[in-house]
């Protein structure tokens, strides 16, 4: 039990290599895009990881709960609630620029764009 | 039992983030995508965040796979391959990367431990202050909206910031869309008009979504909510119609000069309860000198605060919509 205790930070880590993967080595901006949203949900999943407490529940207080019951972490939910939203607005700024880059190039392959910005 | 789930939502997860990367065709992409982020959610309310949920299923399940569809339509559905140059180099870089981070995980505390640092902070004060100080049952909301407002400030101008980037990047007005060329929201719509049962029970959805969007906007203090996942449902609200009526006319319905001066109008709301607190002899955004009855200030101030905070995000992201959703395709 111990040990899948650490499952969520495999997860994580395995995540984070998935996105950053493809921020790297695909060509595609929208591609790129995706994978950066995934990258920034890995995070997302660290934190709210962190906010667990075993027995908690949700930090809303209620009038059914007992004395004595333990809540989950708000913290890390504030900075995870307003980074969703925050994260989206980028994404939109990346997608918008990727859509003059083809209005521009004809094309949202990077090694395209490189090609032609190297041309005479 | 909940730890099971938790396992198989999580592996699911890792699959599903697989299966995104692996398909050339974007469209497949996006949607597994769209899978992806609704697992997430439902992995963060396993985890006993019930805010965060219900935001990552409006924004990353519903509003940002909208948004990649819209950019598809505009780009190209098919992705041409991967840069060229080595492909072992990054594979073997993030590999080494993993096995440094899975060697760390190992001094992590378990999931759900009591014990944690995380745990030992100002968590606890928060937990135990917010029936005293603020009297709301949503400890998140107070925290958000009260306690560390800044941040959410600071968050509200990076949004209409973006907001505004993308209107500068895409330009303001919409241009005029050809009649035959359409943009791929256009083609969906004369699909969807052949289509009388989707038409009806979609637009049956259609007022309960934006009544939801405001039950979670001003209920957000009692139940998970607030102004965060309320503008992102109000926007799925406005992509919905302009996917059964046509992007021109949610853009006619919501145009897009408003939607800017309702983004401002929204973090200015936000930022003059701040000053209100100091011309009143407090600190910025310190809501106890609103009211006589400190309490009673606080939820004020919160209600204030989280109502700019739900229209900036409304606004930023229909307009960012309506941009891309109404431009010309080359």
């Amino acid at each position: 039990m111990q040990i899948l205790g650490l499952y969520n930070y495999w997860i994580f880590i395995l995540l984070l290599a998935i996105g950053l993967y493809a921020v790297i080595v695909k060509s595609n901006y929208i591609k790129r895009m995706i994978g950066l949203a995934i990258f920034q949900a890995a995070v997302f999943l660290l934190f709210i990881t962190m906010d667990k407490v075993e027995g908690g529940t949700a930090p809303i207080f209620t009038k059914y709960m007992v004395p004595g019951q333990l809540y989950a972490n708000p913290l890390p939910q504030v900075l995870i609630l307003t980074a969703i939203v925050v994260g989206i607005s980028v994404t939109a700024l990346g997608l918008a620029i990727a859509i003059r880059i083809k209005e521009e190039y004809g094309c949202v392959e990077e090694h395209e764009t490189q090609r032609m910005d190297r041309e005479p | 039992m909940m730890t099971l789930f938790g396992i198989i939502t999580l592996t699911l997860l890792a699959v599903s983030a697989f299966a995104t990367i692996q398909s050339r065709n974007l469209f497949v992409s996006s949607m597994w995508f769209g899978i992806f982020s609704l697992l997430m959610a439902s992995n963060f309310f396993i985890l006993d965040a019930a805010d965060v949920a219900l935001t990552e299923a409006a924004v990353g399940a519903g509003v940002s796979t909208v948004l990649f569809l819209s950019a598809l339509a505009l780009t190209a559905e098919h992705e041409k391959g991967a840069l060229p140059g080595a492909r072992w180099l990054p594979i073997v870089v993030l590999a080494l990367a993993s096995a440094v981070l899975f060697y760390a995980s190992f001094q992590q505390p378990v999931l759900g431990d009591p014990q944690a640092p995380v745990h030992q902070h100002v968590a606890p004060w928060y937990l135990a202050e917010t029936p005293n100080l603020i009297d709301i049952p949503n400890v998140v909301a107070a925290v958000l909206a009260s306690f560390r407002a800044y941040d959410t400030l600071g968050e509200v101008i990076v949004v209409f910031a973006a907001g505004v980037g993308v209107l500068s990047v895409l330009g303001f007005k919409p241009r005029r869309k050809r009649a035959v060329s359409g943009a791929q929201v256009a083609r969906v719509v004369r699909g969807i008009q052949h289509h009388a049962i989707l038409r009806v029970v979609g637009k049956l959805i259609i007022p309960f979504l934006l009544l939801f969007g405001l039950f979670v906007q001003f209920h957000g203090e009692y139940t998970p909510g607030g102004g965060f996942p309320a503008g992102a449902l109000f926007t799925a609200a406005i992509m919905l119609y302009a996917i059964l009526e046509g992007a021109d006319r949610s853009a006619r319905v919501m145009p897009q000069r408003v939607m800017l001066i309702l983004a401002a109008l929204g973090a200015t709301l936000f930022s003059t309860v701040g000053v209100v607190c100091m011309l009143l002899g407090g600190n910025f955004l310190e809501y106890d000198v609103l009211l006589a009855s400190n309490t009673a200030a606080q939820q004020l101030g919160i209600i204030l605060v989280e109502f700019g905070v739900g229209v900036t995000v409304a606004a930023v992201l229909i307009a960012v919509f309506n941009a891309m959703a109404n431009r010309e395709t080359y």
